[in-house]
């Protein structure tokens, strides 16, 4: 099984997850910037937190053998905050980035206007830096922004096949399936979604434009949800190349669009003893 | 001659002429233009090329990768079209670094010995050596690093090397910087190593067997001797990498 996790915060876990994500099949995964759990009081924690999306994480996950790629944004929570929303200005620079495959997470969280005015601004920029968008979709009164996020949507520049709206679940794809966005399910251990009824929305809906990811962060959350789900469509009757598409083919072909996937990895080389540090890092072909 | 040919001669081997004609585009773009390197630096790989020089050297640790190269040519041409105005392109240089990703600071720290000639960059250098990136590390100790470094820096470099695993060929100008203190450190490194039962990278010798004495006075030595078999033939296997063994009075 080879799978990439479209939407996964490697920043918050630790290199038994790369391992353990590694022997699971995870080859490939995208990193969304978005809130830290703490919230930020400037525009320079931003800018430490984007380098190190594209840069020491990027390395981290070379060493083990997975090809590590980022959205940016202003994510919704710290739209909110004027200490914050300058960061505006800085993001052009990390759009034009190798590795930096669409803008995200944009959205609502709790559907203010000043959210509303980061998420518009930023699906211009997506357009001007010919990016696709990872939208997340609010926790609470989650129809209600769903329905909110699709009508900016369908007003931006974007066109829909570029747009992937995540953390869907039963009573939210309906919305989506008919308006030619990306669909994106987080698979959790007790939130969000579960395999089986993913499973179950993927025997009802069909494969087209859908995504599985674990959005594993610093919450409770596990970086194998991908795989599990995986298991459990073959469980359910679903054909090996079935699972491929979905877990692999789907997400390459949505963040394929940025022109800027670097999935030809080397092997992981063993490590030089003692040492915390591999020595194996990206081989990629000349283009 | 190209600008890509005075970077890397290799480089312009290893391009495909529709790749070189693109990278010669760029370059004539940005010569004026010079702004325009804050969006061509970004996207100079995907635009012209990427990958290793050497298929010995995946990481491009013992030099330029492609794309290094390709970076490095479009720096030394804003330096040509910023010639005139030091400050503007010193000011340029840095934030390129400081706004670019881990490959495109590491296209800087390999071009910056043909930008200016001062010691304007210093702090760069610094900042790569305080990561754990292997690659900022390795081009950290280039021929800036060498040329300008004071010595306790570069040595602190020189041991984050073998820590790290960067090979010590990746070290500009390692024979005439390395001095009697970068081998005691070398020594106290091969001896904590030992005493731990653990191996040592085999180019600690490449300053060791310059100065025996520091390997003398270091302890390693005695590990032959230790009451523990992890802690002996730990140090048989260290000593084992010595060429000049005659010095140290003893056979591994």
């Amino acid at each position: 099984m080879r799978i990439f996790d479209p939407h996964i915060h490697m920043t918050s876990r630790t290199t038994d997850d790369y391992e353990a994500m590694y022997a699971a099949g995870v080859r490939g995964l995208v990193e969304p910037s978005f809130w830290l759990g703490q919230p930020r009081t400037s525009v320079g924690s931003f800018v430490d937190y984007f380098d190190g999306l594209v840069g020491w994480e990027r390395f981290r996950a070379a060493q083990f053998g997975i090809a590590h790629h980022a959205t940016i944004a202003l994510n919704p929570k710290e739209a909110n905050d004027p200490r914050c929303i300058e960061v505006l200005d800085v993001l052009p620079r990390y759009l034009a980035k190798d590795g930096v495959v669409a803008v995200g997470e944009l959205g609502f969280d709790s559907m203010t206007a000043d959210e509303e005015k980061a998420f518009v601004r930023q699906l211009e920029l997506a357009a001007e830096h010919d990016l696709p968008v990872l939208v997340h979709t609010p926790h609470r009164d989650k129809a209600a922004g769903t329905r909110r996020t699709l009508e900016l949507v369908a007003a931006s520049p974007l066109p829909p096949n570029r747009v992937l709206v995540d953390h869907l679940n039963e009573t939210t794809v309906g919305m989506v399936v008919d308006t030619g966005c990306w669909m994106g399910f987080s698979i959790y251990p007790d939130t969000k979604m579960d395999e089986h009824r993913m499973v179950r929305i993927l025997a009802e809906r069909g494969l087209d434009r859908m995504l599985v990811n674990s959005a594993a962060d610093w919450g409770r959350s596990d970086p194998l949800k991908t795989a599990k789900t995986g298991a459990a469509m073959l469980e359910a009757g679903f054909e090996a190349d079935d699972v491929d598409r979905v877990l692999w083919r789907n997400p390459v072909e949505f963040y394929g669009q940025s022109g800027r996937l670097l999935l030809d990895m080397a092997p992981p080389e063993p490590t030089f003893a003692g040492n915390t540090i591999l020595r194996g890092e990206r081989a990629s072909g000349a283009a | 001659m190209t600008t890509l040919d005075s970077v890397d001669p290799r480089a312009s081997a290893a391009l495909e002429p529709a790749a070189r004609e693109r990278l010669e585009t760029l370059c004539a773009q940005l010569a004026g233009d010079p702004i325009q390197i804050r969006v061509l630096m970004p996207a100079a790989a995907r635009l012209v090329g990427r990958g290793p020089l050497d298929p010995a050297d995946p990481q491009g640790l013992l030099g330029a990768t492609l794309d290094d190269a390709v970076r490095g040519a479009l720096l030394v041409t804003l330096a040509g079209a910023l010639a005139g105005d030091t400050d503007r392109l010193v000011a340029e240089i840095r934030d390129l670094y400081r706004f670019g990703d881990a490959d495109e600071k590491r296209a800087v720290l390999r071009a910056l010995h043909r930008l200016t000639p001062g010691p304007a960059y210093l702090d760069l250098v610094a900042d790569a050596l305080r990561t754990n990136d292997v690659r900022l590390v390795a081009a950290a100790l280039g021929p800036y690093g060498a040329k300008h470094l004071d010595a306790e820096t570069w040595r602190q470099g020189v041991l984050k090397c073998l820590f790290v695993g960067v090979p010590l060929s990746a070290v500009a100008a390692l024979d005439s910087r390395s001095d009697a203190l970068l081998a005691d450190m070398i020594a106290a490194y091969v001896y904590e190593r030992v005493a731990a039962g653990r191996d040592v990278p085999a180019d600690v010798w490449r300053v060791l067997d310059v100065h025996p004495k520091a390997v003398e006075e270091s302890g390693v030595l005695a590990e032959l001797d230790s009451p523990y078999a992890d802690r002996r033939t730990a140090a048989e296997r260290a000593l084992a990498g010595r060429t000049d063994r005659a010095t140290t009075g003893r056979e591994a």
